[in-house]
């Protein structure tokens, strides 16, 4: 074909199985969550922990177990039912001092708190020329795929990856979600934190003392505004982030068999985003999708073609596609797989790519 | 006041409530009365914050000049509430916190902000002008009410490493509907935080009157709901400000968590220089408020002392002139804006995408320099192509 192919950069593909840990043990995505948090509280007396039923219910998915036990509740603590005010006071405790992390118990359920979260959340260090920082982390158990009910499973990256000044994550990973959390924590500036809420269960072989340890010394290689190649390709991208990176793997898997080499990008951070790393790749294989989870109108998945037509154009060998969810609300539990990126859209998707055409 | 109609509340409930009538300590005519739980300030302290109420009242007619010459993009003045804007200052210690509205530009000054970097905002180089911590005064909040659900962050986290903070945060009547307001005291009641929260109930929220914003008997009544004492006072009586506002942060200081205190006063000019205020108040009505005047009111008290003499206020207004004429002069020099610091606060580091669009303004920035230093040739050339 035309343009070059580079051969992945070494050291970043192919993530599952690497590193060989100590004593490695199934854990899942939210056992490293709980991990992160524990370490970070840990390490530095001014992280809180607050928000609905985090306290001695441990979350409702859990992920702050054990922490009021361990921690006292001046450091992990239950607050009247009110998002607002849970974002509210974590602005003036990052202001005198403290470093919040608040959890939404669940996406839809973080909206009563939008006011908060782009007029004073992502505004205040600019407003004030820096004066202010505000190193609070916005924990959203997020999106679908876990038979959930109306309002616990929606995709709200785009509002805030749309607000300057907020740093948007969403891991899909278990180490990827305890290095993460850490690397939010440790950020001067405000994160908001999407969990996948059907990756929770899901599990890897690490050793959570030794991904401590390899935080602690400066060694986990720096993850936000990174992306990272989930595995290696050279016939399209899929580009991917958060609950959708394991479909896309699977749909890459599958191509595989049909002879295709697809390579999987997970963006892992959506804001700041890592165009070298995705146009990249779009330059090595010259076709991409972008596989998200949420409408596809004015989304994330939007701004990623839109980019990457602006700086990969001539390398391209077909336009870049998008596999989302359909313009509508959330469906129910027992229509969810309707709407849903699976694997047989993804490759649609990558059939449609134009290969015919290629010269 | 009438019992609720389900019964008579109990003796602890009762203690939360306000003052039947709102206090007053000193009156329109400059009369002392006598309040048994709220003695008079000594005249020493009435006199200072005198001071400061006339320097107030010069602050804000010297902004509203400033706007019709075009130096403020816009002023919401508090004249008529300067009591509050002053008592609301300075019965705060050092280790304490303001968190000041929009309006409340002489409170914030009299703080001890330089009036030029509070003015920034207003004047239009960048959205907040000073630096929050220096003399812990909070960003003037424009969207009502948020800022309150700050202040008892910033208490909580004082509560919690042991400091004897106090913090008074600044509302309006209208900012009472708002949803913050409500999670606000009930998140200070809950977590027992030292908050005092002040409502300066000038009874308009830009047009819409108090009686559409709220039924209730008082705004201070609202305490009684979140479980912490509520209570009303003459927001035209600096003496009485000075009484009610400081028992409640003594309170607060002592351990006995956040309180709500509601002035009574009256917002004798438009919501800001946009407004029509004729549309939805008579000239009648406003004067009725004239004879109630903050300053009148206290000078004919401090007179009748004979703590002010002619000189003596021959002095605080000079000292006043001099505020206002460097305000004056700060914002007759044009400031010179950075195009560049744009992208320097958004993020701690900046992202790639910053970097890119810092750079493109730059290369406008110096392909116009290179135009104007080419004079019209400049142009010229760009025409021809």
């Amino acid at each position: 074909m035309t343009q070059t192919t580079e051969a992945p950069a070494p050291g970043i593909g192919g993530r599952a199985g690497a590193g060989a840990v100590p004593a490695p043990r199934a854990t899942t995505f939210a056992k490293a969550l709980n991990a992160a948090l524990a370490d970070a509280m840990e390490a530095d007396a001014a992280v809180l922990m607050f928000g609905e039923d985090v306290g001695p219910l441990g979350g409702v998915f859990r992920i702050t177990d054990g922490l009021t036990a361990r921690f006292g509740e001046e450091r992990c603590f239950d607050t009247p039912l009110a998002e607002a005010g849970i974002m509210g006071m974590a602005v003036g405790m990052a202001m005198n001092g403290m470093k919040p992390v608040v959890e939404m118990q669940f996406d839809a359920f973080a909206y009563p708190a939008f006011e908060q979260v782009v007029s004073h959340v992502a505004k205040m260090p600019n407003r004030t020329k820096g004066k202010v920082r505000l190193p609070i982390v916005i924990r959203i158990p997020y999106a679908g795929g876990i038979g959930g009910v109306e309002h616990h499973c929606d995709s709200s990256e785009a509002y805030y990856a749309h607000t300057p000044g907020l740093t948007v994550l969403a891991p899909a990973t278990v180490r990827d979600a305890y290095f993460m959390l850490r690397e939010a924590i440790a950020s001067p500036d405000p994160v908001v934190f999407l969990e996948p809420k059907k990756l929770y269960w899901s599990k890897e072989e690490v050793d959570l003392a030794e991904l401590r340890r390899t935080f602690d010394d400066g060694e986990a290689p720096r993850r936000i505004g990174r992306a990272v190649v989930a595995r290696p390709g050279t016939d399209a991208t899929l580009i991917s982030y958060g609950p959708s990176v394991p479909t896309a793997l699977a749909a890459a898997a599958a191509a595989a068999e049909e002879g295709r080499s697809i390579e999987v990008i997970d963006l892992r951070s959506i804001v700041p985003f890592d165009d070298e790393t995705v146009c990249a790749s779009v330059r090595r294989t010259g076709r991409a999708v972008v596989v998200a989870e949420a409408p596809g109108f004015a989304s994330v998945a939007s701004e990623i073609v839109a980019r990457v037509q602006e700086r990969c154009f001539h390398s391209l060998a077909a336009p870049v596609l998008r596999v989302t969810g359909f313009d509508i609300p959330y469906p129910s539990p027992k229509l969810e797989h309707f709407y849903l990126p699976s694997v047989d859209r993804i490759l649609d998707a990558v059939d449609d790519l134009q290969w015919e055409d290629r010269p | 006041m009438g019992g609720a109609p389900g019964g008579t509340p109990s003796t602890a409930a009762h203690a939360l409530l306000p003052s039947v009538d709102p206090v007053q300590l000193v009156d329109p005519d400059g009369h002392a009365s006598h309040d048994e739980r709220y003695p008079l300030p000594d005249g020493r302290r009435l006199l200072d914050a005198y001071g400061r109420l006339v320097a107030g009242r010069r602050i804000n007619d010297q902004a509203n000049a400033l706007v019709r010459q075009g130096r403020l993009a816009v002023y919401p003045s508090s004249h008529g509430q300067e009591a509050c804007q002053v008592a609301a200052a300075v019965v705060l210690g050092e280790e304490d916190w303001l968190f000041p509205t929009y309006r409340d530009t002489v409170a914030v000054i009299t703080r001890g902000v330089d009036p030029l970097e509070v003015l920034t905002l207003l004047r239009g180089d960048w959205h907040a002008g000073y630096d929050p911590y220096e003399h812990r005064v909070a960003t003037q909040a424009t969207p009502l009410a948020t800022q309150l659900l700050h202040a008892v962050g910033v208490a909580h986290a004082a509560k919690l490493r042991g400091e004897s903070t106090v913090v008074l945060a600044m509302c309006g009547d209208g900012a009472t509907s708002e949803g913050d307001f409500h999670e606000a005291l009930n998140f200070a009641a809950v977590f027992h935080v030292p908050v005092v929260f002040f409502i300066q109930n000038n009874e308009f929220a830009i047009s819409v009157p108090l009686k559409n914003q709220t039924v209730a008997p008082s705004l201070a009544h609202k305490a009684i709901g979140y479980g912490m004492p509520g209570e009303r006072v003459d927001g035209n009586d600096l003496a009485a400000l000075l009484a009610v506002l400081g028992a409640a942060v003594d309170r607060a200081r002592d351990g006995g968590g956040p309180s709500l205190v509601e002035a009574h006063t009256y917002r004798m000019q438009a919501h800001t220089n946009a407004d029509d205020a004729t549309r939805y108040r008579s000239a009648d009505d406003v004067e009725r408020w004239v004879p109630k005047d903050p300053i009148v009111r206290m000078r004919a008290y401090l007179r009748g002392l004979d703590l002010l003499t002619d000189e003596g206020e021959r002095i605080l207004a000079d000292e006043a002139d001099v505020v206002a004429a460097a305000i004056r002069a700060g914002l007759n020099t044009e400031v010179d804006v950075n195009p560049q610091e744009l992208f320097e606060y958004v993020y701690t580091e900046k992202t790639s995408q910053l970097r890119e669009q810092a750079a493109l303004l730059r290369e406008e920035l110096e392909r116009d320099a290179d135009a104007a230093a080419a004079g019209t040739g400049g142009s010229m050339e760009g025409d021809q192509r």
